[in-house]
């Protein structure tokens, strides 16, 4: 496909943030459908890498059923005319690995941290860039920083040479105002495009990020029937087929991309994407959302409850990458429990 | 006769250096210290480091590694807390001028020394590399679940500091301090596989320093080894960082988990917290702490071998 004027660009994330929802249980036929499906529907990048980023295997963030590398040279392999994308956070991935998978042929590096933390991407951001990929610097957890904040760390990334800024709604957790006055600041500094990242944990996740566009955004993300962390991500079908009804101009085939959700990825999911207490909780708390599966695997070893869990990580500040803390709460849960039973 | 030592880098790390060998007390707050600053050394004049140095009577002269260089003769020991690229430009230097260096970036050119594991392992060699602040907490946790176990197929350590605590050489070298760290948790902790991975954390006020080890625990492996070799490290490190604590009791947790060096049918879990001992920045950075006390433990063990083969 050659290049038609689109009005915003699609990344899909389903073999990446969708990983999260599969405890990174991907295997080789998973991606090479996907990669087809998403293609063939016209998506131009196909971001994919463990949930956590490339090396988030780990005892920390769960191990890959399949080395990601496996499955990104696959991706290379099958993909036509989509762009290959992958992950990296520093302090979890290395530079070297940016080397390898732009040797298999990705060729756009989204280097994901804190929205307060740009200046560790610097390392990285230069490395792709030496690469020859397209860098894209990707702030995390946004509704933790003001617009003005949020302004001052994608000024960083831009000087750095990222071609690209992302703010990411990490824990699902803004309302479409905070996107709005967030995208806007952001739209009046930066010279290189912007783009939004969204979580439906407030079942905001297509409104947000239409509204996005309205304000000036010209790339968004999405996931197959909202596959990802939380309560899910913005399901790119629905975010296609929405665009579709403002007459904005995606490139991509709405129905195609429903297909793809309805044969290939539905039937992969161990359990639907819906808004559960849980998932509800991270919105509202503003807790980052790959941490659901984790803290029900924690409530489940130590007999506390989920949501309890959910509610301390909010109050501690947790940031991405912070999975350990689920184990250090539910122990203090449960430790609290044991004590207030004593007392009884 | 004490050692004359130079601390080469003039920010968070290499102010707080100096202000625990400025005390006079040796690393455990027991005995006398062995080490006598001479300067700190910085690059920039307006650094609230080498104005502190100043305060105290210190030389404070901001021409970075070339001074160091040119007073050679009056320094026999360097500790360099710069970063990684300036230890690594600069290491043999050093070592041709005969001043010892104990590095305190990531740059790992000589052998790396975990206090409370290898202190005396390499008390003669040119450059001892102390790893990383995160290696100094996590390392010797792997190393006593490894004491306690047949085999360690795989160990991983996250440490999550402050944003507040970690300076310009921290963000720049990223990359290194994960490596680094990863390597002493195999080279030292004694598990054959490993990884690292580093947190920063803005919240305000700031967290204190967090650390977790995960560890593989193979078929057959006695739980309650593990848990009392863990508990008996925990005393060792407290014996130089008295802020250094198990903030939950160690656990197994069941698997299976498919680590990279296999199935392990258990993990144990060590979830650690560092508090400073606030002697620069308040007690929330004990990733200074860890960092500066181990080095001024390695310093002192080599000044105290020195002084004896010297006598």
């Amino acid at each position: 496909m050659t290049t038609t004027a689109t009005d915003y660009r699609l990344i899909d994330s389903t073999l990446r943030d969708g990983s999260h929802a599969i405890s990174h249980q991907y295997h080789d036929e998973d991606v090479i459908a996907i990669v087809k499906g998403l293609d063939a529907a016209g998506v131009q990048v196909i971001e994919i890498a463990h949930g956590d980023g490339l090396g988030g295997s780990s005892f920390n963030y769960g191990f890959s059923a399949v080395p990601e590398k496996e499955l990104i040279a696959k991706a290379c392999e099958v993909t036509t005319n989509a762009k290959i994308a992958c992950l990296l956070l520093p302090g979890i991935g290395l530079a070297d690995d940016l080397r390898e998978v732009s040797e298999m042929g990705v060729s756009v590096a989204r280097i994901a941290v804190h929205c307060t933390e740009a200046d560790i991407t610097e390392q990285h951001i230069k490395v792709a860039k030496g690469l020859g990929m397209e860098a894209i610097g990707f702030l995390m957890m946004a509704h933790m920083n003001t617009p003005e904040g949020l302004v001052e760390q994608a000024l960083l990334m831009q000087s750095y040479g990222a071609d690209t800024i992302y703010i990411a709604d990490s824990a699902g957790a803004m309302t479409t105002e905070d996107v709005k006055v967030r995208v806007n600041a952001l739209v009046q500094a930066l010279d290189v495009p912007l783009g939004v990242h969204a979580h439906n944990n407030l079942a905001m996740a297509v409104s947000n990020s239409i509204a996005a566009f309205q304000e000036g955004a010209r790339n968004l993300d999405g996931t197959s029937a909202g596959l990802g962390a939380g309560a899910g991500n913005c399901p790119t079908e629905i975010l296609a087929a929405v665009s579709d009804k403002y007459g904005i101009s995606t490139g991509v085939d709405a129905l195609k991309l429903m297909d793809l959700a309805e044969e290939v990825v539905r039937p992969l999911m161990p359990r639907q994407q819906v808004i559960d207490r849980a998932g509800l909780i991270l919105g509202y708390a503003g807790v980052y959302g790959s941490f659901l599966l984790h803290a029900e695997r924690a409530a489940n070893r130590y007999n506390v409850s989920q949501a309890e869990i959910l509610l301390e990580l909010g109050r501690r500040q947790v940031v991405g990458g912070q999975e350990d803390m689920i184990i250090d709460v539910a122990l203090e849960l449960a430790a609290k429990h044991a004590a207030q039973e004593e007392q009884a | 006769m004490r050692m004359r030592c130079a601390i080469l880098g003039s920010g968070n790390i290499g102010t707080d250096l100096m202000m625990k060998l400025l005390k006079g007390t040796d690393a455990s707050g027991s005995g006398q210290t062995p080490l006598e600053v001479v300067a700190l050394v910085g690059i920039d004049p307006a650094s609230d480091g080498l104005a502190r140095a100043k305060t105290h009577g210190i030389e404070g002269p901001h021409e970075g590694p070339q001074w160091i260089l040119d007073h050679a003769d009056d320094i026999d020991m360097l500790f360099d807390a710069t970063s990684a690229y300036v230890h690594v430009r600069h290491y043999k230097q050093y070592a041709e001028a005969g001043i010892v260096a104990v590095d305190l970036t990531p740059a790992a050119r000589g052998p790396k020394v975990i206090a409370a594991v290898n202190l005396t392992e390499h008390l003669d060699a040119p450059n001892i590399n102390m790893v990383t602040c995160g290696g100094q907490a996590t390392t010797p946790m792997v190393y006593a679940v490894r004491r306690a176990v047949e085999s360690l197929p795989y160990a991983e350590m996250v440490s999550t500091v402050s944003s507040k605590s970690a300076g310009p050489g921290t963000r720049q070298n990223i990359d290194e301090f994960t490596k680094t760290t990863s390597t002493a948790l195999r080279e030292i902790g004694g598990a054959d596989l490993s990884k690292a991975i580093i947190i920063l954390n803005p919240a305000e006020p700031p967290i204190m320093m967090r650390n977790t080890v995960f560890a593989g625990l193979p078929e057959g492996t006695d739980h309650d080894a593990v848990l009392a070799s863990v508990y008996a490290m925990e005393t060792d490190v407290q014996h130089y960082v008295p802020g250094y604590r198990l903030k939950n009791p160690p656990v197994i947790e069941e698997g299976p988990f498919h680590t990279p060096g296999g199935t392990v049918p258990h993990r144990a879990v060590v979830l650690l917290e560092v508090e400073g001992a606030g002697d620069y920045l308040p007690p929330y950075a004990g990733n200074l702490d860890i960092m500066t006390a181990a080095a001024q433990r390695v310093g002192e063990a080599i000044a105290t071998h020195k002084a004896g083969v010297s006598a």
